[in-house]
């Protein structure tokens, strides 16, 4: 068994926050100044070859955040809601998927929700500074005073993991309940699994935990079994064990080799800087224009000569090449 | 469970067979994860879905429901005939060398003795033949024809890969590849648990099902170890405590039973209940039942029970027939036989079969009384719901009471597990509105009856006038008051009959447990086998320390486990026959050269020298049982029966129909779809989902959030032969009754070919009803048969035959 | 270009309400009261929308968010101006279109894109009433304006979000913000050109030009209008 994280000291002291503002790594649209000293990497393992889809996790979640989900539908499948949502957090995905090799049915069942990327997407895209801050534990977090509801960070997300709420219109998604670690616990999902397929603790604790986990899945016959932990995002703090980690993908979806879409990051990046060029270029262009050129000024001779046309008077002489009009 | 969940992290092979842990027992199932992660224990589940369980299963074969005795008797069979068998354990610790009788018998599917007019046996010739000595006959050779494991090799003797095949549907490579891993448990040091619930107690045979894997469990040795057993995982909370607690009509708290007619006075009832050893030097622990049902009658009655009077015996009601059973009320309900019906924390309307029937008994009865936390569809069975509920309201005259109970979160008491731990848990809120405790709503009813009586008199006061009610607060008593009870004290002073001046108990003093339990009148207790949960050192059941010595999963500090905070039942079959542990690295108990002991408290006195007792102590026999004697209505041995509605005949006995002693009330037989009705040809079955508990959690959001809608599940073969779209709508009827829902189309389930026939399953989960926030939906009992098994009566909700079409869903008025 | 698609009818350059007032100095009337209404809502809309786009293109710009009352305003108002542009901008495009077909006389005007830049336009043909510059903001308006909505609603999740993958909307806000650059440009262009060229800023908010405005810029198009008036031969260029 993992050692369990131990239930909160309710002594008053050891209630205080062990992660704040000073303790930003990164700040949406702003610059900060890292800490000096980075918090010990968090991680959340999520051994998906553990899994028995309970959603006490989900449930969990809801209760934690106080959340409120809609009753939905039976859509043919045990997922429920079908997506992720601005009240659903993280979200059981069921896929039943036959090994071509085994031919053996596998219902792969994966916990969905926020990767906590190392380099995060959603940060990089978001335009309101301080929506979107990472912590030096790794935790990215959404910020709802800061947020203004714009979507982008939707678009920077390799994972299509934050939704908008249509009731205050900022973004949500899981904060590895931010609110929780901050207090020395784990999450609520990792505190309610029942067969510790999640897990939580220092990111290097559960790599060497994964590596438990993987040596055992091995041992079962399945050979591709593996750590996601994907190098395109700078590694994340929300990691999964998977039997097959040969194919990602087959896991409803999972990205096989997710990073910032290169869409996101020439917006973010050329465009912004050669936008902002091109546009301070076109205006210092007029200003050195009018300086060097002066103004366009019609003269008195232009005025008589409109009066003299305007009263019908003989055409005055064009005053340069002109163009004739084919008929 | 013979073991603790806490145990089965001591397992090497996990069997899921009958039930669905991870599905239904999510949180208990942290012990096979456990197990696999940290000793590499496999999981086998055998299921007809490819379920939840089965998603982190290392092998899985499907099998039909129903069919479940076939496999298990093949696997018996695979054992013997391949030698994978624990000798040492299988010799000396079951009546394997029991002779048997002349004159038993077995032939096409019955026993002798079979009264097909009764549809019941005459079981006097399953017994053993009991020597000049006046003990059983045996033949530690195993050379006797007529001894049990030659009657066991030539029962099983059918039941090969190839019938498993033909009637399971199971493929012979999965079966083999099972029976493969199984058989390697065979040896001292390789364990396998069993783990089931409702996939086999709900079947006609549901106790003959459990006796197949307990009778594979001996072979092997597993009966008795650490990491093994036969775990019952209860479906509640505290079923485990409803059933310590005799709330049944034929039981007595702590597995003592009610008295029949047949047994008008104290002395017949207890000449049946002597309990007398089968082999020499055997504990038979039973035959302290005298002391037991004493103390009971002391407990109940105080004062008022004397030996004069027989500890009160004529108080006790004399049951006219086996039991009044849920089905056997419903039944009588329906004939217009009851008046009053009371619903504690109960909702038949759901919870038993063919609600047809069951809605037909309750506007017959004139009053009505429901005790719950919740909304329930019995509460409501008279509102019309439309198609969910049609019902004529101003036909029906019954009057319902409704009265709002706390729910468990909000009172103090324990609870009993699966593992038979009784946990003290305390409130974590307050009762809302008028919700009172169960407790104080029944002793309310208590004093006002006791009162009437009183007053009126009535045909039979006594048993209500003289029950004693010494309760600081009558009107209330404590759950502390109870538990206390339930323990039993001493009444009177008692003097050791060696020396008279020294008193060996002391009047008022709590029991330390039953074994202080007296036939004299001294003592009093309400459930012997609960006794030691409250002591002179308090509350052992809200004790809450994890050491745990040895790493064994006993943790005998925390809460307490009947019997005699016992972890694992039968321990001492975890030591060969000289008392040295099967696998020392799995030690339980041993013996020292004096005295038994270990990591769990010996289940055989603490002084028995190994080869004298033998391990299985509530047995005449010293032993466990492969062949029960008379013990079950069915038979000594489990046979296949077909479910009372299947898709095909019964290949090993063509004219048997069911069971062929469960009960079937007259009425029924016309309800049930004939042997492969073409109009029926589906073979459905009733299940849980992990996302909500009964009917309970329909009532929550997050869990009606989390599955909002009902469904059924089919394989997507039978989706396209009727055209069913994933997710869209279905009707599934049976002969009793309909019910729409979504179709969830899967490759979990696939079509199976039984005696050459194919056979598609429907699955149908049980947890919608006409109240509560999750979407309205019909009960999955709409179309359920109302028969169940011989011996207990679990209704048969997981094999029936249903049609399903698709639909446009149900037409909501 | 063949000449069948160059615009070859004099009328086409006269839009309705253009006239000439003889006088002194000649008043020309150049846009009505309702074209100047409508160019004014596009002009605060296109600068609404780029203050508004601006702050949410670059965080050293976020700022800009304050006018609108803060960035939850911003994101909520911005889209639903560019709904305002796209209309008003419509109907601009409906009054002007026609008079910002391509010319025989463009080509020259674009050769000599340094004359004009110098101010020489007596070296310049006779423009009729756009020149090249001119058009070249219209039509380059109306495709950025086009794109910029068709992009934005792809991007404007509160009503759309589900009709879109999120690659696309990738793409969508990409093109938009290159899109908002390029028309942010060819804003600069327009109004500069209205600073530099002295005189023309009255013909949006007055409506009128001086005749010697128009003789000296849209010579072509003072000629027409002349030629037009009633009574009047249609005066011709020397031939």
């Amino acid at each position: 068994m993992f050692p369990a994280i131990p239930n909160p000291n309710v002594a008053t002291d050891a209630a205080a926050p062990r992660f704040g503002e000073k303790d930003i790594l990164r700040r949406s649209a702003s610059t900060v100044t890292p800490p000096a000293t980075r918090l010990t990497e968090v991680a959340k393992l999520i051994d998906v070859s553990k899994c028995i889809g309970c959603k006490a996790c989900q449930a969990a979640c809801l209760e934690w955040n106080n959340l409120t989900e809609e009753i939905g539908f039976n859509h043919g499948i045990y997922t429920n809601p079908m997506d992720l949502t601005p009240d659903t957090f993280t979200l059981m995905r069921f896929t039943e998927w036959v090994n071509p090799e085994t031919e053996n049915l596998e219902w792969l069942i994966r916990k969905d929700g926020c990767m906590h990327c190392e380099d995060p997407g959603c940060l990089k895209a978001c335009p309101a500074p301080g929506a979107i801050v990472q912590y030096s534990n790794g935790i990215v977090d959404f910020q709802h005073d800061n947020c203004i509801g714009c979507g982008y960070c939707i678009k920077g997300c390799p994972f299509n993991i934050p939704r908008i709420s249509k009731v205050d219109h900022t973004a949500y998604k899981c904060t590895l309940c931010s609110d929780r670690v901050a207090v020395g616990q784990g999450p609520a999902c990792q505190k309610a699994c029942p067969t510790q397929a999640i897990v939580f603790g220092t990111k290097d604790e559960m790599k060497e935990w994964a590596d438990f986990r993987i040596k055992d899945l091995k041992s079962r016959g399945f050979e591709n079994a593996g750590l996601y932990d994907p190098p395109g995002v700078g590694g994340t703090h929300v990691m999964y064990v998977l039997h097959h980690a040969d194919t990602p993908s087959i896991y409803a979806g999972l990205p096989d080799n997710p990073r910032i879409s290169p869409l996101v990051d020439a917006w973010k990046g050329v465009t912004k800087y050669v936008g902002l060029a091109v546009m301070g270029f076109a205006a210092a262009a007029g200003f050195l224009h009018y300086v060097v050129a002066g103004p366009n000024k019609v003269s008195e001779e232009d005025e008589e000569n409109a009066e003299r046309l305007a009263d019908g008077a003989p055409p005055p002489t064009p005053a340069g090449p002109v163009e004739r009009r084919t008929p | 469970m013979t073991n603790a969940w806490t145990d089965i992290k001591n397992t090497d092979l996990v069997v899921i067979m009958g039930g669905n842990a991870a599905e239904a027992h999510p949180c208990g199932f942290k012990w096979v994860t456990e197990a696999k992660a940290n000793r590499g224990a496999k999981l086998i589940v055998v299921d007809p879905r490819y379920n939840r369980s089965a998603s982190v299963a290392d092998f899985y074969a499907p099998i039909r429901q129903g069919s479940d005795i076939v496999f298990l008797m093949a696997l018996i069979n695979h054992c013997i005939s391949h030698d994978k068998v624990q000798w040492d354990y299988v010799k000396p610790f079951t009546n394997a060398s029991f002779v048997v009788r002349e004159g038993y018998g077995y032939q096409d599917g019955l026993f002798t003795g079979y009264d097909e007019e009764k549809r019941d046996y005459n079981r006097d010739s399953w017994e053993y033949e009991i020597g000049p000595d006046g003990y059983a006959v045996v033949d530690e050779t195993l050379q006797n024809p007529r001894c049990v494991w030659n009657l066991l090799k030539q029962h099983v003797a059918i039941y090969t890969p190839e019938m498993v095949e033909r009637v399971c549907g199971t493929p012979k490579d999965a079966f083999l590849k099972v029976a493969e891993m199984v058989a390697e448990c065979s040896t001292p040091t390789k364990t396998m648990t069993s783990m089931y619930a409702l996939g086999w107690t709900q079947h006609s045979k549901g106790a003959q099902n459990i006796r197949g894997m307990a009778m594979l469990q001996l072979i092997l040795g597993n009966i008795g170890v650490r990491g093994g057993g036969m775990n019952a995982l209860r479906g509640h909370s505290n079923i485990q405590g409803l059933t310590d607690l005799g709330l049944m009509s034929n039981l007595i708290p702590g597995y003592l039973n009610i008295p029949t007619q047949k047994e008008p006075d104290f002395t017949t009832y207890m000449s049946t209940r002597a309990f007398k050893p089968l082999r020499p030097n055997q504990t038979s622990y039973w035959q302290n039942y005298r002391k037991f049902f004493v103390s009971f009658m002391k407990s109940m009655y105080g004062p008022a029970a004397t030996k004069e009077n027989d500890w009160a015996y004529s108080y006790l009601p004399k049951l006219d027939v086996a039991s009044y059973d849920v089905l056997r009320v419903f039944d009588m309900m329906k004939q217009g036989k009851v008046n009053l019906y009371f619903c504690q924390g109960f909702n038949p309307l759901q919870a038993f079969p063919d609600k047809g029937k069951l809605a037909a008994g309750l506007a017959k009865l004139k009053m009505l009384v429901i005790m719950d936390p919740l909304e329930t569809e019995t509460a409501r069975f008279w509102e019309d719901h439309g198609t969910f509920n049609k019902v004529s309201p101003a036909d029906i005259k019954t009057e319902v009471i409704q009265l709002p109970t706390t729910c468990f979160a909000e009172d103090e008491g324990s609870l009993v597990n699966s593992g038979r731990w009784l946990q003290w848990h305390w409130p974590g809120g307050s009762p809302p509105g008028e919700a009172k405790t169960d407790i104080w709503i029944m002793a309310q009813i208590h004093l006002r009856l006791k009162e009437l009586y009183k007053k009126e008199g009535g045909a039979f006061p006594d048993p209500i006038v003289n029950l004693n009610w010494s309760y600081k607060d009558p009107g209330e008593p404590t759950p502390e008051e109870l538990a206390k009870e339930m323990n039993g004290s001493v009444l009177v002073d008692v003097f050791d009959p060696a020396d008279p001046t020294k008193k060996i108990l002391e009047a008022g003093k709590q029991l330390s447990g039953f074994g202080q339990m007296r036939d004299d009148g001294t003592t009093a207790g309400g459930c012997w086998i609960f006794s030691g949960c409250w002591t002179e050192a308090g509350n052992m059941m809200a004790r809450r320390d994890n050491s745990d010595p040895g790493d064994a999963g006993m943790f005998l500090k925390w809460s307490f486990s009947w019997p005699a905070n016992r972890r694992v039942l039968y321990n001492r079959a975890s030591c060969d026959l000289d008392g040295k542990p099967w696998d020392p690295s799995r030690k339980l108990i041993e013996w020292d050269g004096a005295k038994w002991t270990g990591y769990d408290v010996p289940d055989i006195a603490p002084t028995a020298k190994p080869r004298d007792v033998g391990p299985f102590i509530m047995n005449p026999e010293g032993t466990s049982r492969l062949w029960v004697r008379k013990m079950m209505r069915d038979g000594p041995f489990p046979v296949h029966y077909e479910p009372f509605e299947s898709p095909v005949a019964n290949v090993i006995a063509p004219k048997i129909r069911g069971n062929p002693v469960a009960r079937v009330f007259k009425d029924d037989w016309k309800s049930f779809a004939d042997i492969g009705d073409p109009n029926f040809p589906y073979a459905g079955t009733s299940y849980r989902l992990t996302e909500h508990f009964h009917y309970w959690t329909k009532n929550n959001h997050v869990n009606s959030v989390l599955q909002p809608e009902q469904f059924v599940e089919i394989s997507e073969e039978l989706a396209k032969e009727k055209g069913i779209a994933l997710g869209g709508w279905v009707r599934v009827w049976s002969k009793r009754g309909e019910l729409y829902a979504k179709a969830v189309v899967t490759k979990r389930i696939k079509p199976m070919t039984i005696d050459g026939k194919t056979v598609h399953i429907v699955g149908v989960p049980i947890h919608w009803g006409f109240v509560g926030s999750a979407r309205k939906g019909f009960p999955a009992n709409t179309l359920t048969p109302f028969v169940g098994d011989a011996n207990i009566e679990t209704p048969e909700f997981k094999a029936f035959m249903v049609n399903i079409e698709p639909s446009t869903g149900p037409v909501v008025a | 270009m063949s000449a069948g698609k160059l615009k070859t009818h004099a009328a086409e350059d006269v839009e309705p309400g253009d006239a000439v007032r003889p006088g002194h100095p000649v008043e020309v009337s150049r846009y009505t009261v309702g074209a100047r209404i409508n160019h004014w809502i596009t002009a605060l809309s296109l600068i609404l929308l780029a203050l508004s786009g601006l702050a949410l293109f670059t965080p050293s710009l976020f700022f800009l968010t304050g006018l609108f009352g803060g960035g939850q305003w911003t994101r909520a108002i911005h889209p639903w101006i560019g709904v305002v542009l796209f209309f008003s901008f419509a109907g601009l495009f409906l009054r002007f279109w026609r008079a910002n077909l391509p010319a025989r006389e463009d080509g020259t005007w674009l050769a000599r894109i340094s004359d004009v830049l110098r101010g020489r336009e007596e070296r310049l043909p006779e423009i009729g009433k756009y020149n090249a510059g001119q058009k070249f903001v219209f039509w380059g308006m109306s495709a950025l304006i086009v794109i910029l909505i068709a992009s934005g609603v792809v991007m404007w999740d509160q009503y759309f979000y589900p009709y879109t993958s999120i690659e696309q909307k990738r793409v969508a806000i990409l093109v938009h913000s290159i899109a908002a650059v390029a028309i942010i440009c060819v804003w600069i262009i327009h109004v500069y050109a209205a600073i530099w060229v002295k005189g023309t800023i009255g013909a949006m908010t007055r409506g009128k030009v001086t005749g010697g405005w128009a003789w000296r810029h849209h010579r072509k198009w003072l000629r027409e209008l002349v030629g037009t008036r009633p009574g009047k031969r249609p005066p011709t260029p020397a031939e």
